[in-house]
């Protein structure tokens, strides 16, 4: 059996790795259609300030998005080097989407963001905003791709195991590509992207905008990134990845441990505002309800029930216990395929493979399967619901935060009296870090709500690790760690240097700070 | 859909191809980064070596990303074996390619001579790095990698980072970092003029001579030094993929049984040889483009030596034979492998396509006045 610690760290590793690209991820989707939006101004008005505002929101955006590059690569050789059980059993059906996603969308994005960067000069202008068009498709598209596969981890459409290869294997392509949860998914992520991108340009201009420096250039931003704010928080908010909990027992099951939520309540049911849940009483010792709210966020309707932590768990209980003979069946099968006893025995019991698997994290010889470790089991099938509940929460007090402050930033844009505001522009300033703690609670709330599964259902996070030794994860995780703080410091040391010497970077001669630059 | 042993053929060629393309175009980036440091003498020169790949390095690494990803969707016994036994040597890779993004584009940034030269640096191991490593495991696959496969298909390495360093897969290490020096060399004298012309063209000659000299020494010690591998009982093309459904054994001269078998895959290696040396001619001549073109072929040849050598096997294994990964046993599902084929089929041509036009938009010399005029934009 493989080590806990070994899972442990397995699992830290990732953790750590993903929440670090997805620093730089969010900021690169929304900072690519706000240089369209830029440039396209800048082709229609034919006034040079747009062109200087894409070409210098443009350098910071290339300061960020070499950071992305560089641990996006990361991601895509840990499965192999982390998580081999898990990319043999459903490489069939993960690796596609994130094959196609090479094909489609970096190469797109990639050859195009180094034509933005040198063609300012061998290209027309129609031509230069098609390739910064292009990068953005390329970068959502890449996105897009991403979340077919992560949608695909939390409801495994569209494939079926195979007891001959010993794997999962794609049956309905179209199945994977259309998951409600992976639309769901991409739609809430790269809203989230483009608030991010509105917030980085809302707050460094206000700082501008304080300081009384190059205010046209300023104002202009903070106008173009209000308005794309407002657009994307409203997205975020209404297009919510709640419309995607309906669908799978993973996002049911997160839904119920987010919202503390222990009972079926009758239809609909009502909203936690605040809660203190506890784990070991499966209830909650004190909490505020908003009637009604829950059940209609939901699933969208006054009369399907939403099912609480302790139905779903009786649920996994028979799964468990069922997926205990296709768990012994399919060992049967791989010792003599043409057992047709065991056939018979693994086809009745398939569908519930992965629960029996959950078994196998505390026994490998079934024999020794007790009531207790059966217990152990259901247990384990809910996340922890305390960090769950307040992530949750934390991540959707900060979307109503920033849907004020856009709303507050457009209004005074369409005034044209933003200036005059000190407060406002002091307020965008301090909320600069407010989009990137966000994006990370909602990847947190994802995918630690979706333990103790890789693939809900099918496949437990316990058996998917690679077997290396806990040593190797040590360093590994401390060779990440190092390398990754010292990327951190001096990308954050370029990325405050040019932000603060503003569009002078740029060595036009037309705004403050030229002399500045080094 | 195309019957699946057709399908599993076309993917070892696809994969071929790709693993091509990394090599031809993020391979020339790479050798750019190796010799940096060479044969750019002062800042200014650094900065043109820099930038003759500048607009074109990130889109050419998605060669690699796409190569691992098409294997992951493919192959994915071999990328989740491979991956994980190899386990210090892919990071190493990783860390070794974490300098390219932030070493083009923060290098210029600040101009503190330290500041610079240290990313200087970073760019040539982020060029030497990775093509070392990569030769080092092919290597490693001639001689087999141990690993094995129980019932459940949990595969189990048990070999150690330092057992990879073995004298033939270092040799095979210096073969692949050749290569891609000799490459980026070539593609050096198409972009610069001058001085660092002058010199990238004796890099040409040195590397492209390495690269002749330890191809043929790697080759020699194959046809008399190594076991081979070779699959001694039938062969369904047509089954479902079980990597422990067949018997494997191992006999001297095997590696070079396919040449015999199929005696047209012996314009391989002779591609090999006519590429690099014609590479090396035309580079001379001043034919620069051409050479180019020359040593892309003799890439085509090197891979696809070591390709058609190890055919049909991919990975084999040295603990437990039968566990050997092959073209005919690791492959994905009838399905997948047809969807895939039709992305690569209706992607590959746009995306050729386009990084040509990119190419035609950064055309011509990289001189010390485009980087002055471009004091703020370049790298």
């Amino acid at each position: 059996m493989l080590s806990e610690q070994l899972v442990d760290l397995s699992r830290l590793q990732f953790a750590v790795t993903a929440l670090y690209h997805f620093l730089f991820v969010p900021l690169t989707i929304g900072m690519t259609w706000i240089l369209v939006i830029m440039e396209s101004v800048y082709l229609l008005t034919g006034k040079t300030i747009y062109q200087d505002m894409t070409r210098f929101w443009g350098k910071l955006f290339g300061i960020n998005f070499a950071l992305g590059v560089t641990t996006g690569i990361t991601m895509e050789f840990q499965f192999g080097t982390n998580w081999a059980y898990y990319s043999h059993y459903v490489g069939d059906i993960f690796g596609a989407p994130l094959a196609i996603e090479g094909l489609m969308a970096f190469f797109l994005e990639s050859t195009f963001i180094g034509l933005f960067f040198f063609g300012w000069d061998r290209l027309s202008r129609k031509q230069h905003l098609l390739v910064t068009l292009l990068m953005a498709i390329g970068t959502n598209l890449s996105a897009l791709w991403i979340l077919i596969a992560n949608g695909w981890m939390q409801n495994p459409v569209g494939a079926e195991f195979s007891y001959v290869t010993m794997r999962m294997e794609m049956v309905d392509f179209w199945a994977v590509v259309f998951n409600p949860d992976a639309q769901a998914k991409f739609v809430h992520t790269v809203s989230a992207g483009y608030v991010t991108g509105a917030m980085f340009v809302l707050s460094i201009s206000s700082w501008y905008l304080l300081r009384g420096r190059d205010i046209e250039f300023a104002r202009k931003s903070f106008s173009i990134a209000a308005a794309f704010g407002f657009a994307s928080i409203c997205s975020v908010i209404v297009l919510g990845d709640e419309s995607g909990y309906t669908v799978g027992g993973a996002q049911q099951t997160k839904l119920a441990a987010m919202e503390a939520m222990w009972e079926t309540e009758p239809a609909p049911a009502g909203f936690n505002l605040i809660a203190i849940p506890n784990e070991k009483a499966m209830k909650n010792d004190f909490a505020i309800e908003i009637p009604w709210v829950m059940g209609l966020l939901g699933t969208r309707s006054l009369d399907r029930q939403i099912p609480g932590i302790k139905e779903i768990k009786e649920k996994n209980r028979e799964r468990i216990i069922n997926g205990m003979h296709a768990v012994v069946a399919l060992d049967a099968l791989r010792r003599n395929p043409d057992d047709a006893a065991m056939k018979t025995q693994f086809a009745a019991h398939q569908a519930d493979l992965g629960f029996g698997l959950l078994l196998r994290k505390y026994v490998s010889n079934f024999d020794l399967v007790s009531p207790e470790i059966i217990q152990k089991a259901v247990d384990d099938t809910i996340p922890r619901v305390a960090p769950m509940f307040w992530s949750f929460r934390l991540m959707v007090g900060f979307g109503f935060l920033m849907l004020a402050l856009f709303g507050a930033a457009l209004w005074s844009s369409v005034k044209g009296n933003c200036l005059g505001k000190p407060w406002l522009q002091r307020w965008a300033l301090w909320m600069l870090p407010i989009p990137w703690l966000s994006c990370e609670l909602g990847w947190f709330v994802a995918e630690y709500g979706r333990q103790p599964w890789t693939i809900y259902g099918v496949l437990p996070t316990h058996l998917s690790v690679s077997t290396l030794s806990v040593g190797s994860l040590y360093g590994s995780l401390a060779g990440f760690v190092g390398f990754y703080t010292v990327l951190l410091i001096v990308e954050m040391y370029l990325m405050q240097k040019f932000a603060k010497q503003g569009p002078g970077s740029l060595g036009t001669g037309r705004y403050a700070n030229e002399a500045a630059h080094a | 859909m195309l019957d699946y042993p057709t399908l599993k053929l076309i993917w070892w060629l696809l994969v071929g191809v790709l693993l091509v393309g990394f090599a031809i175009m993020d391979g020339h980036d790479m050798g750019v980064g190796t010799l940096l440091p060479f044969v750019g003498k002062n800042d200014v020169e650094r900065r043109v070596v820099i930038n003759t790949v500048g607009p074109h390095w990130d889109g050419n690494q998605v060669w690699f990303i796409t190569a691992g990803g098409a294997i992951f969707a493919a192959w994915p016994l071999v990328y989740a074996t491979a991956f994980s036994g190899f386990y210090w040597a892919m990071l190493i890779v990783l860390w070794a390619l974490f300098f390219r993004p932030v070493g083009f584009d923060y290098r210029s940034k600040i101009a503190n001579p330290t500041w610079r030269s240290t990313w200087d640096w970073g760019l040539f191991v982020g060029g030497a790095v990775p093509p070392l490593i990569f030769g080092v495991a092919f290597g490693n696959l001639f001689q087999g990698v141990p690993f094995q496969f129980d019932d459940h298909l949990v595969s189990t390495y048990t070999g150690s980072f330092w057992g990879l360093l073995n004298p033939f897969a270092l040799l095979c290490g210096i073969v692949s970092t050749a290569m891609i020096t000799f490459h980026g060399a070539i593609y050096l004298t198409h972009r610069t003029e001058g001085e660092i012309q002058r010199r990238t063209r004796r890099a040409t000659l040195i590397f492209g001579s390495l690269l002749l000299v330890t191809f043929s020494l790697a080759g020699f010690w194959l046809w008399q030094g190594i076991a081979g591998y070779a699959i001694s009982s039938p062969i369904d093309p047509a089954a479902l993929p079980n990597p422990l459904g067949k018997t494997v054994l191992r006999e001297s001269g095997a590696w070079l049984a396919n040449y015999g078998k199929y005696p047209a895959s012996i314009a391989l290696p002779m591609l090999a040889y006519l590429g690099t040396l014609s590479a090396m001619l035309l580079a001379t001549k001043g034919r620069t483009l051409a050479a180019f073109v020359a040593s892309s072929l003799a890439i085509v040849g090197v891979i696809g030596t070591a390709g058609v050598s190890l055919f049909p096997f991919v990975m084999p294994s040295s603990t437990d034979l039968r566990s050997s990964l092959t073209v005919w046993d690791s492959v994905s599902s009838q399905l997948t492998l047809n969807i895939m084929l039709w992305a690569t089929l209706i992607f590959m041509p746009l995306i050729i396509i386009y990084t040509g036009w990119a190419y035609k938009v950064m055309a011509g010399k990289v001189t010390a006045a485009y980087i002055r005029e471009n004091e703020h934009a370049a790298y």
